[in-house]
């Protein structure tokens, strides 16, 4: 059993050393903590590349790093004119979408990764909205997701940040990645991709949590779990404050 | 200052909020209305999600319903007893209306509809209260055209089930406030609103209810109505947003106290030529979303909020 652990480690070694050069990458924090007076965070991330001391340069090295939230299900609705008022016509149901997704690049990612290679590896963010199965009476589904990525740039939940990666003697590099305060909770996926010649020869990936934190989790976890508490308590806060009102009110006589 | 609401999952200035609470407090006060119709779309306009807005609205008209009440029910301005009887029509109208929202939401048409219901409650309302308080107006300033008061014995006074309204001054039928209270129990769930903006004027121009008593009137039954949309929501949806809520009503608290002192100053006329105004403002606005071509033609949808 030992042995055959050593083995398969043994070539997991050969087989990473096969590649020439590796990435290695750093967070500038390990979580984002939703506070009360939360307006968006700044996420800073750097790292290296490491080469193969035999390793020649060929042609450049490229970097691309893609931050993801929680992928959710929804609906993308069309409206269009009937007798005179605009109206949803036309929905369109997305299977899977990130609720936030950033892709930095150290130039243009057009050009520093390739078709297949953003098919295959789902960069782009267009790749990695998922829409399957939908009604033959919709003539452009496209324009839907254009319609879903349009909205969420101007909402700054999805980015394309070309040119916005450092890289320093094709080693270094380094970018920041702004959140936009309307975040959504959840695990954050941050993928490390290095390229060369449109091909993605090196990737890895981390995670950074989201969370609530303090009385913003305290309110939310107590709308989750007790429900009913947390209406009356709603309730109550607003017949108190109503009542306090008034009575201050009367008390100095406006 | 920013401040990150919980449940809508946005970051808003704290001061916006506050300022929109006031403000829409002092309509509330002065007219006896909820402010729920200015409010809810001033919500969505600043980016809270709809169906966050429309239950946080009904929590904070709660408080601000309740601190005109008192203020009113102190100088005798409310009749309990007409109340009750709009309340039994409001809370049945409210059940219903939760479960034509839930229907129309899954078809994707809630936003027309409720717009729709803005536009057709808030553009009636608001011409006849119009030209009913510029004739008044005229009137008053005008006495040798003095209107001779007849109590109008129309079907409503036919009736069965009439009752006796002390505060009021009326013995009719309780089958007319029970369908007032219906209607705008429906409404209220449907379009995130008190009501008090269709409960007022039906109260004074279908009961023949005096306005002195119909802002306190109409406040004490929304009270009520938004306090079970609010558990509704809250235990439904899971859309109630508390910070939201709190500072909503301490600016709509404030407002209110401040808007009650205001409307005893005005005449009845005034006051009620100045919400009319109000009234078909937001309704214009509302109606030019609908005609107009929108910038964007697509929309997102969560789906239900869990």
């Amino acid at each position: 059993m030992i042995v055959r652990v050593v083995t398969f480690l043994l070539s997991l070694m050969i087989a990473n050393n096969a590649i020439a050069e590796r990435l290695v990458a750093q967070l500038s924090k390990e979580e984002v903590a939703i506070t009360a007076n939360f307006d968006g965070s700044e996420i800073f991330i750097y790292g290296a590349i490491k080469h193969d001391e035999s390793d020649k340069i060929i042609s450049p090295l490229e970097v691309v790093i893609t931050v993801s939230g929680p992928t959710e299900k929804l609906y993308v609705r069309k409206k269009s004119k009937h007798a005179l008022i605009w109206l949803n016509t036309e929905t369109i149901e997305i299977d899977s979408a990130p609720s936030f997704y950033a892709v930095a690049s150290t130039g243009n990612l057009k050009e520093i990764i390739n078709n297949t290679e953003n098919l295959k590896h789902k960069i782009s963010i267009r790749e990695v909205i998922r829409s399957i199965g939908n009604p033959a009476t919709i003539k452009n589904p496209t324009d839907f997701t254009e319609g879903l990525i349009r909205i969420r740039n101007q909402n700054n939940l999805y980015q394309d940040l070309d040119n916005s990666i450092s890289l320093t003697d094709e080693t270094l590099f380094a970018t920041t990645i702004n959140l936009p305060s309307n975040l959504v909770e959840g695990e954050y996926t941050i993928r490390f991709l290095l390229a060369r010649d449109g091909k993605v020869i090196d990737q890895l990936s981390t995670t950074i949590p989201v969370n609530k934190v303090g009385l913003e989790r305290w309110i939310f976890d107590l709308s989750r779990q007790q429900p009913l508490i947390y209406g009356l308590l709603s309730l109550f806060i607003a017949i108190f404050a109503g009542w306090l009102a008034s009575a201050v009110f009367r008390y100095i006589r406006i | 200052m920013q401040i990150y609401l919980p449940i809508a999952e946005v970051s808003i200035n704290a001061f916006l909020l506050l300022g929109l609470g006031g403000l829409v407090g002092i309509l509330s006060g002065m007219f006896g209305v909820g402010g729920g119709f200015l409010m809810t779309p001033l919500l969505f306009f600043i980016g809270i999600p709809p169906a966050v807005a429309v239950a946080t609205e009904a929590n904070q008209i709660v408080a601000s319903s309740f601190s005109g009440f008192l203020a009113h029910f102190r100088r005798k301005n409310v009749d309990i007893k007409m109340g009750f009887v709009l309340l039994v029509g409001g809370l049945i109208g409210a059940a219903i209306g939760v479960q034509v929202f839930a229907l129309l939401r899954e078809i994707g048409q809630v936003d027309l509809l409720v717009k729709l219901c803005y536009v057709l409650f808030l553009g009636i309302i608001g011409i006849l209260m119009f030209f009913e308080s510029l004739r008044a107006i005229r009137r008053s300033k005008n006495p040798t055209h003095k209107r001779i008061i007849k109590k109008r014995h129309n079907w409503i006074h036919n009736l069965p089930f009439k009752a006796k309204f002390r505060t009021s001054g009326l013995y009719i039928s309780v089958i007319p406030p029970t369908c007032i209270g219906f209607i705008v129990g429906i409404l209220s769930a449907i379009m995130g609103v008190g009501g008090g903006f269709i409960m007022v004027p039906a109260m004074i121009y279908l009961l023949g209810m005096p306005t002195k008593v119909v802002v306190g009137t109409s406040l004490f039954q929304i009270i009520f109505v938004t306090a079970f949309a609010t558990v509704m929501h809250a235990t439904t949806n899971y859309t109630v947003d508390m910070a939201l809520a709190v500072l909503l009503l301490i600016g709509g608290v404030l407002g209110a106290q401040i808007g009650t002192r205001i409307g005893l100053r005005l005449k009845a006329e005034q006051l009620r030529i100045l919400l009319s105004l109000i009234v078909m403002l937001v309704c214009l606005k509302i109606a030019g979303d609908l005609v107009l071509e929108p910038k964007e033609l697509f929309s997102l949808d969560m789906g239900i909020t869990h």
